[in-house]
């Protein structure tokens, strides 16, 4: 056999390839990467960072101001209302943020994503079942629920990340669902029919790696959702109860003191709207990076 | 059962329940209605006819991805039903139209092709090696390819690992979906040469969907003529594409775009748009479209009629009927 193609002789960038380079290249991904990334290791390295001990009350050192307010280096942040450390607060919150953005996604993606690719791929029966678990969810307003669970149950952290981790898996499920079917009806899928592949098979090795990108996209769009509802929650003082440093329940605490002392609120605020903002410009730049092939 | 006969079917029909709306019940849809064709070793047969006749539905039954509603499909004598997906897997393989849908565009090459084998446990990871490479060779295709993903190759190439992977498990039946119809014109040609020099490596039978007759002009030693489920006229291709009986089959023939601008684009002699298949004519189910139809044709449903080699599903050339029309 000696027919050959004419443009054999090119080989273009590998796929793998292409995303590296479009990644380096893409500022949102970059920037939203580096700032998480950040946040993260600030996160686990806070027992070595922080300064002083977050539980650490000294009602003699109550209110104390940042240094950019003309307070000491003693306390970089400032202090709350019971004297303790804001900045190793602020670090210690960052674990709670993570930690329920983190886990949360991940039970939501568990069951989100395994209901949507069963009625994305079986479609019928399974298809209008699963619909219909999606719209009794959806018609059940979450932090509603989530105050009724917390209240009967009591608030903790790991209330908190259940209630959200059963709550919202509705996107997972949704996006999930389309691009199971998108996926299905492609030849390589019907090949793979063809070739015996058990039904399993199919799903892991040809529908699955097919769905990841969007399947990461909402990850992060649904771990933003969960830390923003985290801080709503502690703030409603439903969520983790003191002492722990969660964000929002820092800035509850912070305001009585909001005309007075307004670092108090702003500073977790602030903390709370560069880690959103990372996740969600993380999300879009994956989203872009992995875009489907021969779009540079 | 003669045994150079590779596959047979036997009054294979298809029927699908198409909904109504909520409250509207089903209908039947019938996709393919009692097909009997007969696939002998090493033949090509070119199944043609207009979009929704029911070619793809036919292929799906073939390769055990629906089951028919009543009738038989057989491979070298042996029924489909009392076997499995894999059973039929290991001899009949199918080969699509597109092959930019038809490899998964997150795997390698290799991963490709050693699926099947990976599928049916044959061999182990040091031998799937050596076969890639030699059905890269037997498909044309050079060996550096074998760790590139498929967004790196051109439709040629892609369509030839798509036959990579369709003949690795060397299937007896082929079952090609328009194969070269997603391609460059250029490609086509070498892409229908490869299929044609396969089946005289490997002893393939081809069953050849098109509805590109030039095509199946060119690779069909047999055709079959669909319509709305039914074949309506088989023959051996130099007969049916000098003479086609049925009138549908002489339409479809004239429909051929020639390159002499000199003739023009052709004019078919076809009334009307192709009918909903839920709700098929009465009789002859081609009688709306039909130049020469007669009343006969709306009222009686015509059986096939032996015409050696072949048969043609038309009254006109019903003997008995012609008798007592004169």
């Amino acid at each position: 056999m000696t027919i050959i193609d004419s443009n054999e002789i090119t080989t273009a960038p590998s796929p793998a390839q292409q995303m590296r380079r479009r990644a380096l290249r893409h500022w949102g991904f970059l920037i939203g990467g580096g700032v998480l990334g950040l946040i993260i290791l600030m996160a686990v390295l806070a027992p070595f960072f922080a300064p002083h001990d977050p539980y650490a009350q000294d009602l003699s050192q109550r209110f104390l101001r940042p240094v950019f307010l003309g307070g000491s280096w003693e306390h970089p942040l400032g202090t709350d209302h019971l004297g303790r450390d804001y900045l190793s607060r602020l670090l210690f919150g960052a674990q709670i943020s993570l930690t329920i953005g983190f886990v949360t996604a991940l039970i939501s993606g568990v069951i989100g994503t395994t209901l949507g690719v069963a009625a994305g791929y079986f479609g019928g029966r399974v298809d209008t079942i699963v619909m219909f678990i999606i719209t009794v969810r959806l018609s059940m307003p979450v932090v509603l629920v989530a105050l009724a669970v917390v209240a009967l149950f009591g608030g903790s952290l790991t209330t908190v990340v259940l209630v959200l981790g059963f709550l919202l898996w509705d996107q997972f499920a949704v996006v999930m669902r389309t691009s199971t079917q998108q996926i299905r009806n492609q030849d390589y899928v019907t090949s793979a029919q063809a070739l015996g592949c058990t039904t399993t098979r199919i799903i892991l090795t040809e529908v699955m790696p097919n769905i990841l990108n969007n399947l990461i996209v909402i990850i992060t769009l649904e771990m933003a959702h969960a830390i923003i509802l985290e801080a709503a929650l502690s703030f409603l003082g439903l969520g983790v109860q003191p002492p722990l440093p969660s964000w929002g329940l820092m800035i509850a605490e912070g305001k009585d003191m909001l005309f007075f002392e307004p670092f108090l609120i702003t500073i977790p605020g602030i903390a709370l709207f560069v880690l959103i903002f990372a996740i969600n410009l993380l999300g879009d730049g994956v989203r872009d990076v992995t875009a489907p092939e021969n779009r540079n | 059962m003669s045994d150079d006969i590779a596959l047979e079917l036997s009054d294979v029909t298809k029927i699908y329940q198409i909904s109504q709306g909520m409250f509207g019940g089903t209908k039947p849809l019938r996709a393919l209605d009692k097909i009997s064709l007969q696939l002998r070793k090493g033949e090509v047969l070119g199944l043609v006819g207009e979009s929704g006749c029911g070619k793809s539905t036919l292929a799906k039954v073939l390769l055990g991805l629906e089951k028919p509603t009543t009738g038989n499909v057989r491979v070298y004598g042996q029924p489909f039903g009392t076997h499995d997906r894999r059973w039929i897997a290991r001899r009949i393989q199918p080969i699509f139209q597109d092959p930019y849908s038809s490899l998964n565009p997150r795997k390698s090459v290799r991963e490709i092709i050693t699926l099947p084998l990976k599928v049916h446990s044959v061999g182990d990871s040091s031998s799937w090696d050596k076969e890639v490479a030699k059905m890269l060779d037997l498909v044309g295709l050079p060996q550096r390819l074998i760790d590139a993903s498929p967004s790196q190759m051109s439709g040629g190439q892609r369509q030839r690992v798509a036959i990579a992977r369709a003949l690795i498990m060397r299937p007896e039946v082929v079952i090609c979906d328009e194969p070269t119809s997603a391609l460059d014109v250029s490609v086509q040609s070498q892409v229908l040469n490869l299929l044609i020099d396969l089946r005289d490596e490997l002893g393939l039978t081809y069953l050849f969907i098109s509805h590109n007759l030039a095509v199946v002009e060119h690779i069909a030693t047999r055709v079959a003529v669909m319509y709305l489920g039914r074949v309506i006229e088989q023959a051996p291709a130099a007969r049916i594409f000098d003479a086609p009986k049925h009138p549908y089959a002489s339409a479809l023939l004239d429909s051929i775009l020639t390159p002499d601008p000199a003739l023009g684009v052709p004019d078919v002699n076809l009334d009307g748009t192709f009918p909903n298949p839920v709700d098929p004519p009465s009789g002859c189910t081609f009688h709306p479209r039909c130049p020469s139809a007669t009343a006969l044709c709306s009222a009686k449903r015509p059986e096939p009629v032996e015409q050696a080699p072949g048969f043609v599903t038309c009254h006109l050339h019903d003997p008995e009927i012609q008798k007592e029309l004169t």
